[in-house]
């Protein structure tokens, strides 16, 4: 049983057929990457997977709970964060706020109105916000304006505030999307990194086979909406299959 | 000091210092001088200066925080009178009962138009709450007529119950006290040429103010008030933070429609009367110039948005042709007709003229309203003053006092 296990999942858009009898495993403590195509459906099945949509069929059992029809803020809660394709984050906020967001929605959960008591005195929240901010080597920045920081920090700052939820599946949609090679590579090394010191299963759709293959301990290639196989990265690489779905096609 | 960093006490301080010092600080000009109708120094403006402050210091927590625009906060502000004047009516002249009714009608009042309205955002959300405004005026104006008094309004008659009070001496009117104290009544001091004017009800109405607007600074500094500010900048992130915006927006509505309804209540304990007008849409519309000319999101701004628009609404819509001539008199005559005519539409009845220019200027050219413009000021001294202390190592010049 992996920690998240998505079992015949439909869903179709007016005609199309956006994903059809799609099962997917993903183990505890593993990087897991999908792949595929333009198209394939592998936005789609992500959104199914935060609660952005609901499958016309189907399950997504999370630790074994079902996942559907909760809204994405009670996913979130159950232990699954999402870095998105262009880092959202509290742009209007420094980023030691935005840090603290997190920390503050991890304890307290989805709503609290603390409406009379300062920030100041919240000192369990300041002290793990800090911390995660060193972590992430942003502790320098702490004071800045979130929409300041260059797009290589803001997607740091968007990975360390879904840290500092210590969720159990961090879920990461085309995390070096439009990234420099530099920025690119560090966002690599930082996965990697996490990967290796935390109890983090770790899942990401990826089109940059560069970083795929960096990353990845698993592979699934989602063609036309179904998986189209599932195996070690070695394997993927030679399977004649893949190339004609996507390597080939990107080559 | 209150459990507020050095900068906010400091605000406060100088606030508390402001309201309690108005009457000497807002009637400059002697009586009877020519200047003398710029005072604003008498009980009735002062009143509206510090109860609308508090109904923008409200509007300020919705809109300044979350940015969502709500177009009816009049409504609140009314319904907050009519449950007040019921008070008054049925309870006890004792303005305490009719403000802390006031407050609580108005709060659950805002949780039901909050709660549908907050199911959109935006336009639509800012639709939603105008409509509910209208609907509330219109029910006022005429369906409810037994409730609000229709049109012509409603105040305390001799013969209302009253049930904790006495009943009154022969001919003798309903006033509104706190424990014996008339809300009316004032103390005046003559100074020179100069006459000031210490009035009860001004008094009380600024200490809920202070109160009001600490209440207010502790929202904005509190994690409340930062996941106000993350809904107002990204509430995708804060969905998928396992955040749920909804109850954050929904108490911040029902928290500045308790200020409304605070505001209305004082409004009714100020002058004892009350009528569907007070929710008409252009007043909804007041408030939102209130905070944006002050400084939407700002802790100031509003309250001096507020005052600025409740000053020119009293002071130049006085102003009348005759002053004019009078003022430019020392003009050869056809210069001053001119003069006159140039000016006349922008004073009197078109107050409304000279607000919407000034308003279009602030927006334009100080997007921060009138607290941006004191800040840039507060910069320009500062980058004198530090010019003028390096002349002032050649003994140049003098420090320009700041």
């Amino acid at each position: 049983m992996g920690i998240l296990e998505v079992k015949n999942v439909n869903k179709r858009f007016g005609g199309l057929k956006a994903l059809s009898e799609v099962n997917l495993s993903i183990k505890e403590n593993t990087v897991h990457a999908i792949i595929g195509p333009n198209g394939a459906g592998k936005s789609t099945l992500l959104n199914c997977l935060v609660g952005k949509l609901i499958p016309d069929t189907g399950s997504v059992m999370f630790d074994g709970q079902s996942v559907l029809g909760r809204a994405p803020y009670e996913i979130n809660q159950m232990g699954i964060s999402r870095v998105f394709q262009t880092p959202e984050i509290f742009g209007d906020l420094s980023v030691m706020e935005n840090m603290m967001i997190p920390c503050f929605a991890k304890r307290d959960g989805y709503f609290e109105l603390n409406a009379y008591g300062s920030i100041g005195s919240q000192k369990d929240i300041l002290e793990r916000a800090m911390h995660m901010l060193e972590e992430m080597n942003m502790a320098d920045k702490r004071d800045m304006h979130a929409a300041s920081l260059s797009r290589g920090d803001k997607r740091r700052l968007e990975i360390g505030m879904c840290l500092s939820q210590e969720p159990r599946l961090l879920l990461l949609d085309e995390p070096t999307a439009g990234m420099a090679r530099a920025d690119t590579n560090n966002t690599i090394d930082l996965l990697k990194q996490i990967s290796e010191e935390r109890d983090i299963t770790i899942a990401i759709i990826e089109h940059d086979m560069h970083v795929v293959f960096s990353l990845a301990q698993r592979i699934t290639v989602l063609a036309q909406g179904t998986p189209l196989v599932e195996d070690s990265p070695e394997n993927i690489k030679g399977n004649p299959k893949v190339r004609e779905a996507y390597l080939g096609e990107s080559a | 000091m209150f459990g507020l960093n050095a900068k906010d006490t400091r605000l406060l301080i100088i606030v508390a210092i402001l309201t309690m010092l108005a009457p000497f600080i807002l009637n400059p000009f002697p009586e009877g001088s020519a200047m003398a109708q710029f005072n604003a120094g008498y009980p009735d403006l002062m009143q509206r200066f510090v109860i609308f402050g508090i109904f923008a210091i409200g509007f300020n927590i919705l809109f300044g925080l979350t940015g969502y625009l709500s177009f009816g906060h009049a409504a609140f502000l009314g319904v907050g009178s009519y449950a007040a004047i019921w008070m008054m009516k049925l309870l006890t002249m004792n303005v305490i009962p009719a403000i802390v009714m006031g407050v609580i009608v108005a709060g659950l009042f805002a949780l039901v138009v909050g709660y549908i309205s907050l199911r959109r955002s935006g336009i639509y959300f800012s639709i939603l709450t105008l409509a509910f405004a209208q609907m509330s005026f219109a029910l006022a104006y005429s369906v409810l007529t037994p409730i609000t008094g229709g049109e012509t309004g409603l105040q305390p008659k001799v013969l209302d119950p009253r049930i904790l009070d006495g009943p009154l001496a022969e001919g003798a009117t309903p006033k509104a006290n706190l424990f014996g104290l008339t809300m009316s009544s004032s103390y005046e001091m003559q100074v020179g040429g100069w006459l000031f004017t210490f009035n009860v009800g001004y008094y009380i109405a600024a200490i809920v103010m202070l109160v009001a607007f600490y209440l207010a600074i502790r929202l904005f500094r509190s994690p409340f008030g930062m996941m106000l500010r993350a809904v107002k900048s990204n509430q995708q992130r804060m969905n998928y933070t396992g955040l749920n915006a909804k109850p954050y927006t929904l108490a911040a509505f029902v928290i500045s429609g308790m200020y409304a309804g605070l505001a209305g209540g004082l409004l009714v304990a100020m002058d004892t009367q009350v009528g569907p007008e007070r929710m008409f849409w252009t007043a909804s519309g007041e408030v939102v110039l209130m905070t944006i000319l002050g400084g939407a999101g700002t802790l100031i701004g509003p309250v001096l948005g507020a005052g600025a628009i409740k000053y020119m609404e009293n002071i130049l819509s006085k102003i009348n042709s005759d002053i004019l001539h009078t003022w430019f008199a020392f003009l050869p005559d056809g210069l001053e007709d001119l003069v006159v005519t140039l000016i006349y539409p922008f004073i009197g009845k078109g107050w409304h003229l000279t607000l919407g220019i000034i308003f279009m200027l602030v927006v334009i050219f100080l997007p921060g309203g009138l607290v941006e413009g004191g800040q840039r000021i507060a910069a320009w001294f500062r980058g004198r003053k530090a010019k003028g202390s390096d002349k002032d190592a050649s003994g140049t010049t003098t420090e320009p006092a700041e």
